[in-house]
Parts: C-alpha cells; sequence; structure tokens
C-alpha cells in the first residue's frame, strides 16, 4: 500500500466524538490492548487525522503516528505502536528467507509461513504459545514477525484462513499493508 | 521476548531507521553496522557476532543464500547510487538569493533553490520571519518549485544567516542577485 514513499496530506484534528468511535472501535478489533489504551490513546487527548494518498488516513497523537486506515476497512496499528505492544495483536511469524521479500513490499506467501521456519497458530514447535491456539480466519489484521528477529516486521490483512493455509501451503497469505522501511514507515510528521 | 512491561523500547537504527535487527536487509548494511558500533556496542556484539552470522546462514540452503547476497550487493549498489547522486546535485545547486524591486525604493527578498539541501522550506521561511521580523511566506514559482519571499530588502542579512545557520551549505553555492535593472548584489 505504501511502496513508494508518501507525502502526508492534510492534517486536522479530530472530533472528540469520532476519537470516542475510533477507540471503541480499536477495543474491539484488539481487545488485549484494552489494559495500555489508557497509554495508547488517553481520553483527554487530541487526536490528529493526517490524509494519505490513496484514501487512507492516519491516525496520530502528537506525531507518533497510531492507526491507519484504508476508507472504511479494518483499522491497522502502525508498526512503532506494534513494537511497543507486541503481545497485543494476532502474530504470525515468516521464516528467514522471507523476509527479504516482505521488506522489499512482496505480499506474504503461504510457503513462507508453513515451512519450518514459519509460525502459525496451532504450531507443534511453538512451545510456548506465543501464536496463540485459535485458528484466524481471512480478513483477520495479523502481525507478521520473522524467524531469528524480535520486532514485528510487517502488518497486514490475511486474504486465506491459517487452517486452509495449512492445508494448500500455496498462494498469497496475506496482503502486503504496512511493512519495515516503507513510505508509511518513513513518514516525516514534522 | 520475557519482559512484561509495556509500552516496549525498541531501538532503531539512526541510519536505515529499522530496528537494527533487520538492517542487514536494507541497503547500507555496512553504514547501519558502524552507527550501531558507535551507538550502541552492546546490541552491536549481540547482533554481528560471528556466531549469530553463522547461525543466520544455516537456516538457509545454499542456493537461497546465493540469491540473497546478490540481491543485497545490487540493493546496496543501489543504495550508494544515490547517495552518491544526492551529494552530486548538493554540491552543484546553487542557492538564489534575489531582491525584486517591488515598488521604488521598496523591495522584497526571493530565495529559491534550498529544498535541494534537505531544508523545510516552510519551517525555513518561519524562521525568516522570525528573525527579521518581517513577513515571510513560500510562494510557488511559474517554473516549479517553491521559493521564500520576505517582506524587505534582506538580501545580505539572508546571506549571512544561511551561512551561519544551516552549515550544510557551502558558501560558495550562495548567489546574491539583484532581478531588472543592473545584475549586482550590493545591498
Amino acid at each position: 500500500m505504501f511502496k513508494k514513499d508518501i507525502t502526508p496530506g492534510a492534517k486536522s484534528k479530530v472530533k472528540s466524538s469520532v476519537q470516542r468511535t475510533i477507540r471503541t472501535k480499536v477495543l474491539e478489533t484488539y481487545p488485549l490492548l484494552d489494559p495500555y489504551i489508557e497509554d495508547i490513546l488517553p481520553k483527554k487527548s487530541q487526536l490528529d487525522l493526517v490524509k494519505l494518498p490513496d484514501r487512507v488516513s492516519l491516525y496520530t497523537l502528537n506525531t507518533t503516528p497510531l492507526f491507519f486506515q484504508h476508507m472504511d476497512d479494518a483499522i491497522l496499528p502502525h508498526l512503532g505502536l506494534v513494537h511497543k505492544y507486541p503481545d497485543a495483536f494476532h502474530r504470525l511469524r515468516i521464516d528467514r528467507g522471507a523476509i527479504r521479500f516482505v521488506l522489499a513490499g512482496a505480499s506474504l506467501m503461504a510457503p513462507g509461513l508453513t515451512s519450518a521456519g514459519g509460525r502459525l497458530p496451532n504450531d507443534p514447535e511453538d512451545t510456548e504459545g506465543r501464536y496463540g491456539g485459535k485458528e484466524l480466519g481471512a480478513g483477520e489484521v495479523v502481525v507478521v514477525e520473522a524467524e531469528g528477529k524480535e520486532t514485528a516486521c510487517m502488518v497486514g490483512v490475511l486474504k486465506v484462513g491459517t487452517e486452509e493455509m495449512k492445508k494448500v501451503k500455496k498462494g498469497q497469505a496475506c496482503e502486503a499493508g504496512h511493512y519495515l522501511g516503507d513510505g508509511l514507515w518513513g513518514l516525516n510528521l514534522g | 521476548m520475557v519482559t512484561n512491561v509495556y509500552p516496549k523500547t525498541v531501538l532503531y537504527c539512526g541510519v536505515c531507521t529499522l530496528p537494527p535487527e533487520y538492517c542487514e536487509f536494507g541497503g547500507t548494511t555496512k553504514k547501519c553496522a558502524e552507527w550501531l558500533q558507535a551507538n550502541h556496542p552492546s546490541v552491536h556484539a549481540k547482533l554481528y557476532s560471528q556466531e549469530a552470522i553463522e547461525q543466520n546462514l544455516a537456516s538457509l540452503s545454499v542456493d537461497a543464500q546465493k540469491r540473497a547476497e546478490k540481491d543485497s550487493q545490487k540493493k546496496a549498489a543501489k543504495a550508494e547510487a544515490a547517495s552518491a547522486r544526492a551529494a552530486e546535485t548538493r554540491a552543484t545547486s546553487k542557492i538564489l538569493i534575489k531582491r525584486i524591486e517591488r515598488n521604488k525604493r521598496k523591495y522584497v527578498t526571493a530565495v529559491q533553490g534550498l529544498e535541494a539541501f534537505d531544508l523545510d522550506i516552510k519551517k525555513v521561511a518561519k524562521d525568516f520571519g522570525k528573525k527579521f521580523a518581517t513577513g515571510s511566506s513560500v510562494t510557488k514559482v511559474p517554473g516549479g518549485g517553491d521559493e521564500i519571499t520576505v517582506q524587505g530588502d534582506l538580501s545580505d542579512d539572508i546571506f549571512d544567516y544561511i551561512v551561519e545557520n544551516y552549515k550544510d551549505v557551502p558558501e560558495d553555492n550562495l548567489e546574491c542577485v539583484e532581478d531588472k535593472k543592473k545584475k549586482k548584489a550590493d545591498g
């Protein structure tokens, strides 16, 4: 979505009523953020809406980008936020070989997740239960981590359910949303 | 991943802005490594130790390794070329300070070409306004691009101010020009 460098458009303040809806929506989508929401989005704070190309709107709090949204799609977290609260999102892991493709902006393919280095929910090798025990359906927002790395490298929307992915092991798994080093990541909100 | 204190603070590389673990996938790996060593030696030791590198290589097949290597080389070359190009435009591009006669004895000063030096024109305009206590605005030039228009004849003052405050700009690249009539910049 942000393969090219982007220039931020108009910045405007978000109405407090709209801000409340955003807040509840965020909590609905990411219930695990609940204990921290007061730190992320304090009730009294003033959110800003920055318009980006292709009808993407980015919500920022004092120049820290928090969430972005394409039209009325799901609200996706910015990677900076994901790095701060990694446990609050559904996570998958890709193997080492796939990292460079992801960082070049390719959409995530299923083999990167199903191979030995990749992790999907209910993975037998995932002893700590980091990747959850619940299969995820298509359309879920996932944070993609990488083998041997601590921080996440991509945020995207699943195209195929994880169960199906394990069976088919082919094709696109996840729409490339926002990855490390893309235009949104490099965005300068002065 | 044992800590449960939130928000977590993540270290970002000062060169490529990614978390240092991912530096190897950017085009500026070498510079990133140097930066990390200078600023966070402990992290550098962890990430760039012999052990870590070997482990990284072990998890890939030989074929994939080769491809990745080629790819990263290409990327590095590209990044280098881009930075070289940027340096060149920086060296050749000029900043023009124009004194424009507006109305017999009244002047405005226009500054062009600041964007080649990575300066935020809007911010610089604001600074000019503050420094000289005059109106200062960013206007579009018909040929494309922006210029800063400052009210009053300030060409020499602006010259000095730029030299003093924006160290990236070499003095030789600044030029004072008088618009219309004679072409000489004498305040």
